[in-house]
């Protein structure tokens, strides 16, 4: 069952890796933002299947640590791409 | 019992695997920002949620398996507002360029 669970961890890294060329191709911020959010949750879900398999608890914790992290990224991002747009008063009416 | 157990690690595991890969798949191939943010979620949601749903039977104590339980509910609530921003970023570039 450790060797599965390590090569499942091992194929999750090598999709998110696969995945990078996304932020190399684009063509927004947004998409390359995207490859970088499914680089937080395949890190995480190899995180949490290698902290089971080698049954290192710290590891969970790690992963719970890259998931607040994340998620940060993210809003930091959304919060950066819309911010000209919301101090402007024009487009109040929309949020 | 713990032939089941593995078993059921093992079917959901890969069925998580395989949501990564059409994840993936999908961020690569699809035309425009709001299909892959579709692709994307699907990823983070059902991939993860089925790698912490295996995972569940192998951990050893209760409280081990509430974090994995916890990790996949943050996961979810981040990933859904995440998308709604996102996507109501691209509307907004989109309208008013």
């Amino acid at each position: 069952m450790t060797d599965f669970l390590l090569a499942a961890a091992i194929f999750l890294l090598a999709m998110v890796a696969l995945g990078l060329v996304r932020i190399l191709r684009g063509p927004g911020d947004a998409d390359r933002m995207m490859a970088a959010q499914l680089l937080g949750t395949g890190g995480i879900a190899s995180l949490l299947l290698a902290g089971t398999a080698t049954g290192e608890a710290a590891t969970i914790d790690v992963a719970l640590t890259l998931a607040l992290l994340a998620a940060f990224a993210s809003f930091a991002f959304v919060k950066a791409q819309s911010a000209p747009t919301l101090d402007d008063s024009v487009q109040e009416d929309e949020r | 019992m713990s032939f089941v157990l593995d078993l059921w690690t093992v079917i959901a595991v890969a069925a998580g695997a395989i949501f990564f890969l059409a994840g993936t798949t999908g961020l690569l191939r699809f035309p425009d920002a709001f299909t892959r943010l579709h692709a994307l979620t699907k990823a983070d949601n059902l991939g993860l949620g089925l790698v912490v749903l295996g995972l569940l039977p192998q951990v050893d104590s209760v409280s081990a398996g509430l974090k994995l339980l916890c990790i996949w509910a943050l996961v979810l609530l981040s990933g859904a507002t995440a998308s709604q921003l996102v996507a109501r970023a691209l509307l907004r570039r989109d309208t008013h360029p």
